[in-house]
Order: structure tokens, then C-alpha cells, then sequence
């Protein structure tokens, strides 16, 4: 025992109990979770008091008969009345907070945020900017190779940015399993549920960096998903919105360039290595039946137009999503090249590689 | 009835239990009926506890530990459904068959052969459950309240097998309901009114007909999931039109009631016990009927309250967080009554009273994280964590575990002619005790610190209290190895047991002999001559 017990830090309070949060709602429920807390704390220990009390007290001895009462309907009726009381106190408060959590107003900025198996979405629906947040935290580190960092499983590629100061209101949704988008500093968890539209809402005051996870079991990397919101200023908001759509015009002229086989194979390494390990595994032979393999696969190797449709369309009833919002055009064909040219396929297979224009000219056929 | 029973008895006198395994096999005895239940649910708390500690293992320490991912899913599945399923239930089953008839006067169960058929279909139902693990695509991964879409558009394919189980293990439900009920009402000894009936009784009489309003609703929702899944249809699918929000609503609504389902007979037992090692008749009676009926009728409307993140109006929000503020009265009554049928008692605490005794105080614990829970605006920060988690199974392991196992000791000696050894006993009460609070107390605090349930790997701040917890869990789970030892020894090593068995115990089952005759009650006891009192 102390062998385990040996090792343990118990540092702060913060570690025990929930966070006070740091806008004025979340440090309401958080006043609210403490004064139900701490009438739960008198009642248990008066109960709990009471029946040591009894324990010690009435314990048999000899020449002591037991009473043998059996009721009292007066003091039966007096703590059934008490507990109504105490149950009203309790329900005043959480009524007030209630409303307050459920205000539902348009926001300053709105965003449009849409779990998928297993990241998130961001869209900021004003500004046509949207993308992707996944996991970062290495294989390595997961597996107990790589030392982990303090934000273990809590770190991701592109968080959520958000201006202090503004009303910031999140619509939330999901685009195949229930998600449940959460960030405890903000007193924010709303189920993400295909097919509806929730919305919760924020107001920062303090420029910071706040980490959520995904709590609604949403599949195999359900632990893997989560949140990480930074708050800034608004200018480096601005910033940040502009550099997206700066970047997204760039993206947009690289599917013009000519492309090298060994070009898009080392980008295309490099996507697979992000977004399609999960599932299909690093040397490409999948999990079946659920995640098939890709290596040896007929359509990998020789149905270059299916493969496409695959991956912009994603497969109904399966695991595999759409990947055309997620990856740029460039990323998608360089993934495709890649499965058509590792693990052997390109010996067994036609070996034609895709350039980053079918993609293009697949999206726009499709318009 | 009574002329067929007499008939019947005077053809066949004195006979016992068939040999080998036809008897287990054809049984339409209450009392074999009652052991291959209990028997069943032991077996069942090994196989489910076993997942349990792969979990605590895997969650030892933050990153990979033992499993997969995709493993630790299953297990977490598997674990509830089995605890639920194969553990509480059955376990209660087992109680009902082997004390309603003998606590009522009655010869046996009202309809024999159905609770033939009732017990044997539920090996057969998890027998298909557990052959999912080694079946293409793995057992069942998506949480014992299988939420849809993940548990129909994104399941494994065996989870049709799931829908098969789930469907067999309600029949069984059902029927055994309907045979309680029947028996309840038809058969009690003269001179027995509804308000005169031991607790356990009145527990199973209102559990039962829980069951039956609330079976039904289950296997709607996993025939909606097969409809979804096999033929088509789109209740649960949103791309189709339906809604997936429905599901949760269905489940919960039968959910819900099925909470009390596993608590409400651990009433009755606790309440049996308090009353003997107190020797004290139990204060309130009548209360207390009226306050399980009241928990019942409020089962009802108070399923919302699990899904208070789904994006409910404001006033379904309200009034789920009111109705389930008010099942804390009627729980409150009974957690009050019992502290005062201690009160001016003359205690002892013979391994039975001491599990009672924890269960009382564990249950207020898990009550009292219950109401935290209610309060819907703090619920959002609540909601799916290890709070809940610690809540839930505070009420279900101190609690309703901790009832069956006070009632396995307390009857034990009645049901096999043999006492437990009382020193093993209590050292399997004490580990027990510090173990289930070094469980699931630390829990509420990687809870309400953010650690989100159901995740097979953890952020680093959460690493302390799970090594704890997972630590307590190894501890729990060799402890109860020490319980299937006491009653193995009690039942082969045992000394012989009278027919009172404990000085302060009342109630028709204690005036038979221990072991009771295969058959008993076959001529009704009394009640009205005052020759036997219940």
C-alpha cells in the first residue's frame, strides 16, 4: 500500500473540487454546487453522527429490555414537512441560476461547432472561416514510449480562438455519433446530436487558454477528442481570422501547380499519419471488419475514381466520414497517391496516382 | 387453488427433490428455482467484476496500460450490463422465489413452471451476450445505455445478438413479474392483509409491477434499434428524418424506474434486518409502504434527469430538476425510519446488521450526491463524469450489493441448515467496507475535477485519485472471493443451524425448520387464530 501511496502529490484544492470557472455563469453554478455541497455535508454528517450515536448507545446489555414503539405519526409528519423545506431552499437558488444558463440570445460572434468522430469542427459563421481540431499528443506518449506532458490528451492542432469581452454563442451539432462539447471554465457542456442544433453561450473576460474533452461516448477514440479554447484580444482576433483566410487562398492556388509523385507522397505520409491511423492503422491493414485494411485493397489499388468517391463522399453506415471539408485538396489527393503507392499497393495495383485538381473538378462536377 | 394443492399433495406424500441434474433442470421448486437464481447471479458477479478490474487496471496510471481502446469499450459495456442485468436483478429474483412464499404462508410460487421457463432463459440470454466477444467485430462497445446512433448505425454487427439477449433477459423479467404479483395476491395465509405483509414482500409486490410497465418500453427500444439497423426504418436516424434524442427519452423512461427496480427490494431486506439485530419492530411501517409506493409512482416522471445536456426547453429542464428533488422525501422517510428502529433498540451486529448498517449510511451518501445531481445548472458541470459515476455506484454497490449480501448472511443459515462462520464474515464486512469507500469516494473528486467517464485514458492531473480508486477496486474484487468462501464453507462445513436462527427474528420463514422442507406451507398457516403471528 504505501509502496503505491509513495509516489502521490495531493496538491490543491482545485484537484478535489470543480472549477470556479472564469466568467460570471460558471462561477454562479459553482457558488450553487457549493451551497448544495455543503447542506449535503451537514445532512450526511448529522445522519451519519446520529448513527454512531445509535450504534454506541443501543447496544445490547444485559437487563435492557428494547423499547417497543413502532411509530409516530406527529414526528414522521414534522421531518417529511422538514425535508420539503430544505428541498425548496435548494430548488429557489438552482431556479435563479437556471435561467441565467439559459439565456439564448443571438451572440456577438456565433460558431458553428460540429463533433465528428473524433474531433471537432469550428466554423465561424460570420467570417467563413472554418476547420479542424484533433488530438496532438503523440502515439508514443499514449503508449508510455514518450514522456508525457501536462497537457496529455488535452492538447490539440488548431484550438477553438475566441475575443474576450464578446458574447460568443456556440450552435452546437454532430455530423454522425452524439458528441458533448465541454469546457468546465466556461460551465459549457451541450450534447452534439445529429440532426439538432443546441446552443450554449460565453463571455470571457480573462485572455487564456481553457481545455475541455468530449464527454458523451462517442466510439473507439471517444478519450481522444478534446477541447482547447483560446481567448484573445481582439485584435490578435482579427489577426487570427484573417490569417485563415489568407491561408485558405493560398490552398486555393496550390491545386493549379504541377505536382511530383514524390511530392504528394511525402505530404500524403504525413496525412495518413494524422488523420487516418485511428482506423486504418500504419501499415495499412486496417481492424476488420470494422476498419478494413487498406493495403491489398481492389479499390486502393485499382478503382482510382471509387477511392476519390470514398474519400469526399465518406461510406454510409460505416465509420467513414467525408473527408472533403476536413483536408484541403491538396491533402486528399496526396493521402490517396500515398495508399496507392505504399505497403506494396503500387506493385499489386495500377499504381496511378491523383493530383490535387481531380479533386477540384470532382468538387465542382458535383455543384 | 387450495383443493388442487390438497389433491395434490395427498397423492405424492413426502416427496423430495428429483436426483442429478434433472433436478436443477425440470425444477418447478420455489426454493431450487430461488438457489439456481442466486447461484446464476454469483457467477455472474465474478464475470462482471472481472471486467471491472480490467477496467481499474487499464486505468491504473494515465496512457496505455493492458487493453485497447476499442477493449476498454467493451469491457465498460459489458461491466453495466452484467451488473444489471445478471447481477442485481437475478440476485433479487432468487430472494423473491426463495422468501415470498415462505414469508407469506404460500406452498409455493402461484405459476411453477413459468419460473422454470423464467430462470432458464437468462443463462441462455447471456450466454449469447458473452459469445459477442468472440465473434467478428467484438462484443457490444457502446455503454449499457447503448445510445443510438453509436450503438445502430456505427455498432459492430453483433450487436443484433445484443437486441436477442436484451429481449430474452425482459421475458424473463416479466414473466418472473407476473409470477410474484400472481403469487402475492392469490396465495398469502388467511388472516395476511396487504398492510400486514413483511417489507420484502411489499418491496417485491411494487418492483414487480415496475417490471412490468417498464420491460415492455425496453424492448420497444432495442425492436427500434433492430428496425433501424436491419429494415430501413429511421426512428433513431437523423439523416432519415428521425431522431436520435428519441432514444434516449424511450431508454430512460424505462431507465429510470429501473433504478428503483434494483433498490427497492434492498429496502425490504435492510429493513428486515435493522428490525432483527435491533430487536425492535421496524418503526413506520406504514410509512414505509406508502413511501416505496411513492418512489415507484415518482419513477415515472423523473427520466429527463439523465439527459439535462441534450438541449430540453427550459421548462422540461425545470420540472425534471422538481420531480426528482421530491423522491428525496420518501427516501429521507425510509433512511429516518430505519435510524429509528434502532433507536432504544438493543443492537448486535452480527455480519448481516453490519452490511444493513453500511448500507444505510453508503445509501445516504449516494442519496445526497443524488440531489447534487438534480440541481439541473450544476448538473452541466456534473453530467458525465466521475461524480455520476461515483454516484451511481455508491446506490448500487454499498447499496443494493451491499443489501444482497446482508441478506445471503442473514438467511443463509435458514435456507442451507448451516450457520457462516461469524469471524470470517465480519473480516469480509470490514474489507469490504474500506474498500468499496476507497473505491468510489475518490471518484467525486476526478469528477467534479473534470475527469469525463467512459475514456479508456486519463489527463495527468487525474493520475492520483485513479491509482487510489483502482487500488481500492483490487481490493474489493479479492474480498469478494473471501464472501463465495464463507458460504462454501458455511454450506459444506457449516454447524447446524435452528429453525429461529437469530434471537430477534419475526416473520413466518423463521418459524420453519433450517433447512425448510422441500415443500412447506403445503396447509396454510393460520394468522387469524393467533397461532402463528407474521
Amino acid at each position: 500500500m504505501a509502496l503505491f501511496l509513495a509516489p502521490l502529490s495531493f496538491s490543491a484544492w482545485d484537484d478535489i473540487n470543480m472549477t470556479p470557472g472564469v466568467n460570471a455563469i460558471a462561477q454562479e453554478i459553482f457558488g450553487l454546487h457549493m451551497t448544495i455541497f455543503w447542506i449535503c455535508v451537514v445532512i450526511g454528517a448529522l445522519v451519519l453522527g446520529f448513527m454512531v450515536f445509535l450504534i454506541i448507545k443501543y447496544r445490547k446489555k444485559e437487563g435492557v429490555e428494547p423499547a417497543d414503539f413502532d411509530d409516530n405519526p406527529k414526528l414522521e409528519l414534522t421531518w417529511t414537512v422538514l425535508f420539503a423545506l430544505i428541498l425548496v431552499g435548494m430548488a429557489i437558488p438552482a431556479t435563479s441560476t437556471m435561467i441565467k444558463a439559459y439565456d439564448d440570445e443571438e451572440g456577438d460572434i456565433n460558431i458553428l461547432i460540429t463533433g465528428h468522430q473524433w474531433k471537432w469542427q469550428y466554423e465561424y459563421m460570420e467570417d467563413e472561416v472554418s476547420f479542424f481540431s484533433n488530438l496532438t499528443t503523440s502515439l508514443d506518449a499514449r503508449n508510455n514510449i514518450a514522456p508525457k506532458t501536462e497537457t496529455y490528451l488535452l492538447e490539440v492542432d488548431e484550438p477553438l480562438v475566441i475575443p474576450v469581452n464578446k458574447r460568443v454563442r456556440f450552435l452546437i451539432t454532430a455530423n454522425d455519433v452524439i458528441h458533448s462539447w465541454w469546457v468546465p471554465d466556461f460551465a459549457v457542456k451541450q450534447d452534439a446530436i445529429p440532426g439538432f442544433i443546441n446552443t450554449a453561450w460565453t463571455f470571457v473576460d480573462k485572455p487564456g487558454v481553457y481545455r475541455g474533452q468530449c464527454t458523451e461516448l462517442c466510439g473507439v477514440y471517444h478519450g481522444y477528442m478534446p477541447i482547447v479554447v483560446e481567448a484573445v484580444s481582439d485584435a490578435d482576433y482579427k489577426d487570427f481570422i484573417q490569417g485563415k483566410r489568407d491561408l485558405k487562398a493560398q490552398q486555393a492556388l496550390l491545386t493549379e501547380k504541377l505536382w511530383e509523385t514524390d511530392e504528394l507522397f511525402a505530404i500524403g505520409e504525413e496525412v495518413y499519419l494524422k488523420n487516418c491511423v485511428a482506423c486504418h492503422q500504419v501499415n495499412g491493414a486496417g481492424i476488420p471488419p470494422v476498419f478494413p485494411a487498406l493495403a491489398g485493397s481492389e479499390i486502393v489499388m485499382n478503382d482510382k475514381s471509387r477511392q476519390v468517391e470514398i474519400l469526399m463522399e465518406g461510406v454510409q453506415g460505416a465509420a467513414m466520414q467525408s473527408y472533403a471539408e476536413q483536408l484541403t485538396e491538396v491533402e486528399i489527393a496526396a493521402v490517396i497517391t500515398y495508399t496507392r503507392k505504399a505497403w506494396g499497393n503500387d506493385a499489386g495495383g495500377d499504381g496511378e496516382i491523383v493530383v490535387p485538381k481531380e479533386i477540384l473538378d470532382y468538387k465542382n462536377n458535383k455543384l | 387453488m387450495s383443493a388442487v394443492i390438497e389433491g395434490h399433495h395427498d397423492d405424492h406424500h413426502h416427496h423430495g427433490p428429483a436426483k442429478g441434474i434433472s433436478r436443477w433442470l425440470f425444477t418447478t421448486n420455489h426454493k431450487d428455482i430461488g438457489s439456481l437464481y442466486l447461484w446464476f447471479s454469483f457467477i455472474m458477479l465474478f464475470i462482471g467484476g472481472a471486467m471491472a478490474m480490467v477496467i481499474r487496471a487499464e486505468l491504473f496510471e494515465p496512457g496505455s496500460q493492458i487493453v485497447s481502446p476499442e477493449f476498454y469499450n467493451q469491457m465498460v459495456t459489458n461491466h453495466g450490463l452484467i451488473m444489471v442485468f445478471g447481477v442485481i436483478m437475478p440476485a433479487f429474483v432468487g430472494f423473491a422465489n426463495w422468501l415470498v412464499p415462505m414469508q407469506i404462508g404460500a406452498p409455493d410460487m402461484a405459476l411453477p413452471r413459468l419460473n422454470n421457463l423464467s430462470f432458464w432463459i437468462l443463462p441462455a440470454a447471456f450466454g449469447v451476450l458473452i459469445a459477442t466477444f468472440f465473434m467478428e467485430g467484438g462484443a457490444p462497445n457502446f455503454g449499457w445505455t447503448f445510445y443510438a446512433p453509436l450503438s445502430t448505425e456505427y455498432a459492430p454487427p453483433t450487436v443484433t445478438y445484443f437486441i436477442f439477449a436484451v429481449h430474452i433477459m425482459g421475458a424473463s423479467s416479466i414473466m418472473g413479474s407476473i409470477n410474484v404479483i400472481t403469487t402475492i395476491l392469490n396465495m398469502r395465509a388467511p388472516g395476511m392483509t396487504l398492510m400486514k405483509m413483511p417489507l420484502f414482500v411489499w418491496t417485491w409486490l411494487i418492483t414487480a409491477y415496475l417490471l412490468i410497465a417498464v420491460m415492455p418500453v425496453l424492448a420497444g427500444a432495442v425492436t427500434m434499434m433492430l428496425m433501424d439497423i436491419h429494415f430501413g426504418t429511421s426512428f433513431f436516424k437523423a439523416g432519415g428524418g428521425g431522431d436520435p434524442v428519441l432514444f434516449q427519452h424511450v431508454f430512460w423512461f424505462f431507465g429510470h424506474p429501473e433504478v428503483y427496480i434494483m433498490i427497492l427490494p434492498a429496502f425490504g431486506i435492510v429493513s428486515h434486518i435493522i428490525e432483527t439485530f435491533s430487536r425492535k419492530p421496524i418503526f413506520g411501517y406504514e410509512s414505509m409502504v406508502y413511501a416505496i409506493a411513492s418512489i415507484a409512482l415518482l419513477s415515472f416522471v423523473v427520466w429527463a434527469h439523465h439527459m439535462f445536456t441534450v438541449g430540453m426547453p427550459i421548462a422540461g429542464e425545470l420540472f425534471f430538476m422538481y420531480s426528482t428533488m421530491l423522491i428525496a422525501i420518501p427516501t429521507g422517510v425510509k433512511v429516518f425510519n430505519w435510524l429509528s428502529t434502532m433507536f432504544k433498540g438493543s443492537l448486535t451486529f452480527e455480519t448481516p446488521m453490519l452490511f444493513a448498517i453500511a448500507f444505510v449510511a453508503l445509501f445516504t451518501i449516494g442519496g445526497l450526491s443524488g440531489i447534487m445531481l438534480a440541481i439541473a445548472p450544476a448538473d452541466f458541470q456534473y453530467h458525465d463524469t466521475y461524480f455520476v459515476v461515483a454516484h451511481f455506484h455508491y446506490v448500487l454497490v454499498p447499496g443494493a450489493l451491499f443489501s444482497i449480501i446482508a441478506g445471503v448472511y442473514y438467511w443463509l443459515p435458514k435456507w442451507t441448515g448451516y450457520m457462516y462462520d461469524e469471524f470470517m464474515g465480519k473480516t469480509h464486512f470490514w474489507l469490504s467496507f474500506v474498500s468499496v469507500n476507497l473505491t468510489f469516494f475518490p471518484m467525486h473528486f476526478v469528477g467534479l475535477a473534470g475527469m469525463p467517464r467512459r475514456i479508456p485514458d486519463y489527463a495527468m492531473q487525474f493520475a492520483d485519485y485513479n491509482m487510489i480508486v483502482s487500488v481500492g477496486a483490487f481490493l474489493f474484487g479479492l474480498s469478494q472471493l473471501l464472501f463465495l468462501y464463507v458460504v462454501l464453507k458455511a454450506i459444506f462445513y457449516g454447524k447446524k443451524a435452528t429453525g429461529q436462527v437469530w434471537e430477534g427474528a419475526k416473520g413466518l420463514e423463521w418459524t420453519l425448520d433450517s433447512p425448510p422442507a422441500y415443500h412447506t406451507f403445503e396447509t396454510p398457516p393460520n394468522l387469524e387464530s393467533g397461532e402463528v403471528k407474521a
